[in-house]
């Protein structure tokens, strides 16, 4: 909600002030199409593009990474929060602000690819081994370090009073129900046995997802960044997940795969679907958390891009589109909200139900 | 493509900053909260199984006290009843000793009052005739004291004699 409301703000206030080569107002390029993707320009606000709005370039702005952090523009002046760059390139480390590279400089024999947006180096266009703290590694930062927060103070809470005789307070009383409800699940679906070993990791595994989603929603500075909905995080969860899944596999796990009691023309077919369906375990949950949370982020972006693209159509229509892209961006939003908490809840469950299956005993 | 090509810093700083919350929660956080939460659920467990042991045990005394109760008035009404029998019985006993002790009074009085009547009687047989006598001396003192008057009834007296014995032969 509050972020649909700011987004547009944000933009009137750009679209009113004098662009200067802004990417507001103008033509409409259908949003979401894999070949906007690729034709992505780097940095906002760069280069003119006459009185061409890029819903794309707007949109991807928002849902990619980048070595900046754009806060908020008034008029041509713009608020940018310029990250340490750090990439391990042939001549050696080197570590330096990315205001360094802006609008395409070179510097220390490296520069931003216009066209991929990541830095390369400036004579022969390799990418570096590049660590580089970036909108989205400093998102991730801050989302853990308040997660640490949080959980940690609850723990505090914990420590510092009975808990026989209160009951908890604050940040205690709000984090208590979602780490109980995901340890409750590991006890379901993992079995009373060993569930307290792996507890943690789906308690951190779903706070983690649910914090960097609702974060994401947020839409101005500590928020905004598409952490969930960037592949490389979503796919460090499912690995850790697989690896707890196959590392704690007991004996009747790996006979099921490889040794499975099926008839005799099946024993050497059964082996390599087993491993395969293994091994698209980590793959659907990476897939399915980034593409839901990178659908919600292009959704809410498009509508609030209507009001924009209308502008040109005249009052009327402007009015009205706006009256209707910020009902539909109201809802939008809270359907976010729901599917920020399902896909967190969805993920854990999963890899609980994953777990369970690999600590199965002979029965 | 860059959507659906994992980063590679990506990666490094999400494996780096992933795994190290994940430690420090794992020790000093999660287990923690659910160990002391688990704590209190097994505590208001144990609570409740308690109260619902201490509701069945209060049930159960509270049909024991009603019993106990009945039993008491029941114990009281026997004893009310027995009392009041006892009370009679002394009663009854207190009015034949009653009586018993008054017939003994009565008769005792009566023998009493018979003896003096006796005894009274007799005094008075005697004072008659002690006093009949003294009347009977002074009487014929009276009539005997002249010499004649006792020669004529001398022989008056033998004159009778004589005829007694004439009467007899």
């Amino acid at each position: 909600m509050i972020r649909t409301l700011l987004i547009s703000l944000l933009m009137l206030l750009q679209a009113l002030s004098v662009p200067e080569g802004d990417s507001l107002s103008g033509t409409f390029v259908r949003t979401g199409a894999q070949s906007d993707v690729e034709e992505r320009e780097s940095p906002s606000g760069t280069e003119a593009e006459g009185n061409d709005l890029n819903v794309a370039e707007i949109i991807f702005e928002h849902i990619g990474d980048a070595y900046e952090w754009h806060i908020a523009s008034w008029g041509d002046r713009h608020l940018v929060l310029h990250l340490p760059v750090i990439v391990h390139s042939s001549t050696g480390w080197h570590v330096f602000s990315s205001k360094l590279l802006e609008h395409g400089a070179v510097y220390e024999g490296l520069k931003i690819d216009p066209e991929k947006g990541k830095i390369v180096e400036a004579d022969s266009g390799k990418r570096p081994f590049d660590i580089s703290i970036t909108k989205n590694v400093l998102s991730l930062m801050m989302s853990c370090l308040l997660l640490l927060v949080v959980v940690l103070c609850t723990a505090r809470w914990y420590r510092k009073h009975d808990v026989l005789k209160e009951s908890p307070t604050g940040i205690a009383a709000l984090m208590e129900p979602l780490i109980m409800m995901v340890h409750n699940m590991a006890r379901e679906n993992i079995g009373e046995e060993d569930y307290r070993k792996f507890s943690p990791y789906l308690c951190m595994a779903f706070l983690f997802i649910l914090f960097n989603n609702f974060l994401g929603i947020i839409p101005f500075f500590p928020g905004g960044a598409n952490l969930t909905g960037n592949i490389a995080v979503t796919m460090v969860l499912a690995l850790f997940t697989f690896f707890t899944v196959n590392l704690f596999g007991t004996k009747h796990y790996y006979k099921e795969i490889f040794l499975p009691d099926v008839p005799g023309f099946l024993k050497p077919v059964m082996p390599v679907i087993e491993v395969f369906s293994a091994l698209m375990k980590p793959v659907s949950l990476t897939i399915r958390l980034f593409a839901n949370m990178l659908a919600g982020h292009i959704m809410i972006l498009s509508i609030v891009c209507v009001i924009f693209i209308m502008a040109k159509y005249g009052a009327v229509m402007l009015g009205s589109m706006s009256v209707i892209s910020v009902l539909f961006g109201v809802f939008l939003d809270a359907l976010e909200c729901l599917v920020a908490f399902i896909q967190a809840y969805v993920f854990t469950m999963l890899s609980s139900i994953y777990i369970g299956l690999a600590r199965q005993k002979e029965d | 493509m860059n959507l659906i090509t994992p980063d590679s810093g990506l990666l490094f700083w999400m494996v780096l900053i992933f795994g190290l919350v994940f430690f420090l929660l794992a020790r000093y956080g999660f287990p923690i909260i659910t160990s002391m939460v688990e704590k209190r659920n097994d505590t208001i467990e144990k609570s409740l199984k308690d109260a619902k042991e201490i509701e069945e045990k209060m049930s159960g005394m509270v049909t024991e006290h009603a019993r106990m109760l009945e039993e008491a008035r029941k114990e009281q009404a026997k004893l009310l009843r027995e009392a009041t029998d006892s009370r009679k019985q002394i009663l009854e006993q207190a009015r034949t000793d009653a009586r018993e002790e008054a017939d003994r009074i009565v008769t005792e009085a009566r023998e009493r009052i018979a003896d003096e009547k006796e005894s009274a009687l007799r005094d008075i047989r005697r004072e008659a005739a002690i006093l009949s006598v003294g009347v009977a001396e002074k009487i014929l003192r009276e009539e005997l004291s002249t010499e004649a008057a006792q020669q004529a009834y001398l022989e008056r007296l033998v004159d009778e004699v004589a005829r007694e014995n004439e009467q007899v032969s």
